[in-house]
């Protein structure tokens, strides 16, 4: 087996996060497990918590109910339904197990499974919206399943707001030949915490797309893992994230390629503004023996527009077979570049609309992806509202 | 009518070892319609002019103005110099990722004039403008210089002057990059803009070539940060043939 993470170093000014690195074991060796015994509260030097601030999460990782919940409202389009599903009948589905303290402990204590199904050869012409706010006095294990019936088409969109303790247990399971695609919004108020595991089962020949917008909230973590049923699957990973003074705001990857010839393709960009602003992205990529034919990328970008702020960003990309279509990463961390503010100022145009320019021109091209126009448009207004925040 | 003066400028950068003296006393009237040439050897200090006159931070002026139709140059800032009329076609445009060609265009056009343009006849002036200097349609919705050859940079850079108007540009090694078409396509540009706007024109240039398109009513010498000696288009010629080096002293002597 051989471990490849290459430094790629970054385009123009770079405050350096921490430099990729060789993990001290394979990712494939991570524990998984249904059972909270299988996971010590962690200490904070673990890989998979190096980066948060454990100190303010104690709660997240205590092994009992709080039987509260957040509010919920949503929009079914006709065919979908929303039920709920014992904890049991879930674990017998064959799901990906919880991989973190805070997941087992979610999915233990959740009291049960609220279920979206979209059923097979099904094309929703809206999407599925499932709203959900805060419940600030206690915290809440959320545990979701979505199932897209195989050949059907969906897009699911979660909203988080308010004030809120959050640990979260998210299943997709996108049926063969479904086109799905899950987006998960985090407007949280600043006093907020949420943990979440995010995992995406593409099924054979579907396409997958999750899509993380991540602006608001004290701490966030939301970790999301692919994996694939059978050949021929696609999986996309998008991310926008803005991070400002007090925020700390991780997105962690993880693309487990064990059948042959799948794809996945990751972009995730972050901007970073005021002082102990915080972002971390981690993308782990996992090319098994098995999976000839794999082709993946996975990209973060970071732009860091003040002093004080801090971005980690670590590729790593594990490597068992030669037999695969592509491989590879990218990823950079830069100051806002005053050469292009002056470039564009030289042409008349007043510095706050030229830094709005670059700002947005940094996103567009992760924006343009997400292809739910709803989602787009919401979030470049969310991004000018944060950008003259910052200003003012 | 328009009068960009510059009296007595002297120019200093902060580098590893200290500050640095780059423009030691330069001196120089453009107006309207006048075509000026500043021509001289590497790291003299032409880019050190332009930039100063467009405001770049890097650049700390010492002692000295500028003064747009007596207005201060050096108290206004960056974007309000482009709005009073200024242009500096960069030697080395910046690439701006993710903000397309015809969204700058259209922003910067509305900033300098104070209202935007209409839609129609703007969208017809810049289809024609690329078309006078050979811009292949589909740069209007590339990113702003990301991935142009150095050519295509002086074209857009060229295309801007044209369409934002302004009273005065500085031209800063324009001609470098260019193939001998794109020279006389750039020069017509320029002017094309001259013409239908009356500005007036600083040329930078260390090559007599663009010379040939187009005439300069004066030709300054640049040397060591200051002008060093002046003349109509003739001292070009005489530079074409005998070079720099008369004016270069020995670090002996200097
Ligand atoms: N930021 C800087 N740090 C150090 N030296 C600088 C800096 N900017 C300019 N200089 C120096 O100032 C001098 C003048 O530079 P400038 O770019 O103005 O020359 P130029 O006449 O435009 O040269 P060229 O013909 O090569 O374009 C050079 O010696 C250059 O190295
Ligand atoms: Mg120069």
């Amino acid at each position: 087996m051989s471990l490849l993470t290459p430094q790629r170093p970054a385009d123009g000014a770079h405050t350096d996060s921490a430099a990729t690195m060789v993990p001290d074991q394979s990712r494939a060796e991570r524990t998984s497990s249904f059972d909270v015994s299988a996971f010590p509260v962690p200490a904070g030097r673990e890989e998979e918590w190096r980066f948060t601030p454990v100190d303010r999460l104690g709660r997240f990782f205590r092994d009992e109910a709080t039987g509260a919940c957040l509010d919920w409202s949503q929009d079914l389009p006709a065919g979908v339904t929303l039920t709920t599903m014992p904890v049991q009948e879930w674990r017998d589905l064959g799901v990906p197990q919880p991989q973190d303290r805070a997941a087992v402990v979610a999915a233990e204590h959740s009291g049960g499974v609220a279920v979206v199904d979209v059923p097979a050869d099904t094309e929703l012409s809206e999407p599925v919206r499932i709203r959900l706010s805060g419940a600030p006095e206690q915290l809440v294990h959320g545990h979701l399943l979505v199932r897209v019936g195989r050949f059907s088409r969906a897009t699911v969109v979660l909203e988080h707001s308010g004030v809120a303790d959050y640990s979260e247990m998210l299943t997709v399971l996108a049926g063969d030949g479904s086109d799905v695609t899950l987006v998960s919004v985090q407007e949280w108020d600043d006093r907020s915490h949420h943990l979440a595991q995010h995992d995406v089962v593409v099924g054979r020949d579907a396409s997958a797309r999750h899509i993380a917008v991540t602006l608001g909230g004290g701490v966030v973590r939301l970790n999301t893992n692919t994996s694939y049923t059978g050949p021929g699957g696609s999986f996309e990973g998008l991310g926008v994230y803005f991070a400002d003074a007090g925020q700390h705001l991780e997105h962690r990857l993880f693309v487990d390629h064990e059948a042959p010839h799948c794809r996945s393709n990751v972009e995730y960009k972050g901007a970073l503004q005021g002082d102990t602003a915080r972002t971390v992205w981690v993308g782990d990529v996992l090319i098994r023996a098995s999976a000839e034919g794999t082709d993946t990328y996975e990209l973060n970008r970071n732009l860091i527009l003040t002093d004080g702020a801090r971005a980690d960003s670590v590729p790593n990309l594990e490597i068992e077979t030669g037999e695969i279509e592509g491989a590879g990463h990218a990823s950079a961390t830069g100051r806002f570049d005053d050469e292009q503010l002056f470039y564009l100022m030289a042409r008349g145009i007043p510095e706050d609309e030229a830094r709005r320019l670059v700002v947005r021109g940094f996103f567009a091209s992760v924006v343009a992806r997400i292809g739910v126009p709803e989602v787009q448009e919401h979030l470049m207004e969310a991004i000018e509202r944060e950008l003259s925040a910052g200003v003012a | 009518m328009s009068t960009l003066e510059i009296k007595d400028l002297h120019v200093t950068v902060d580098t590893d070892q200290g500050t640095k003296e780059i423009l030691r006393g330069v001196t120089l009237t453009i107006e309207s319609g006048q075509t000026h040439a500043i021509m001289g050897p590497n790291g003299s200090g032409k880019s050190t002019l332009a930039y100063s006159i467009a405001g770049h931070p890097k650049y700390t002026i010492t002692s000295g103005t500028v003064t747009l139709d007596g207005e201060d140059v050096l108290a206004m800032k960056v974007d309000e110099r482009a709005r009073a009329g200024l242009f500096l076609a960069m030697q080395y445009p910046v690439e701006v990722p993710g903000v397309t060609v015809s969204n700058f265009l259209r922003t910067a056009k509305t900033a300098v004039t104070g209202e935007a343009p209409k839609l129609r006849t703007w969208v017809k002036d810049v289809k024609e403008a690329m078309g006078n200097l050979r811009m292949d349609p589909v740069f209007a919705e590339r990113n702003v210089n990301e991935g142009f050859s150095g050519g295509e940079k002086k074209r857009h850079e060229i295309l801007q002057m044209e369409l934002l108007q302004p009273k005065i540009a500085i031209l800063d090694e324009t001609d470098s990059g260019l193939d001998v078409d794109a020279l006389r396509v750039v020069s017509e540009g320029v002017n094309r803009a001259k013409e239908t706007t009356g500005a007036g024109v600083l040329l930078i240039t260390h090559y007599t070539r663009i010379l040939r398109y187009i005439k300069p009513d004066f030709v300054h010498v640049f040397v060591d940060g200051r002008i060093a000696e002046e003349g109509g288009s003739e001292l070009a010629d005489r530079l074409e043939a005998e070079g720099y080096d008369r004016f270069l002293t020995t670090p002996a002597e200097a």
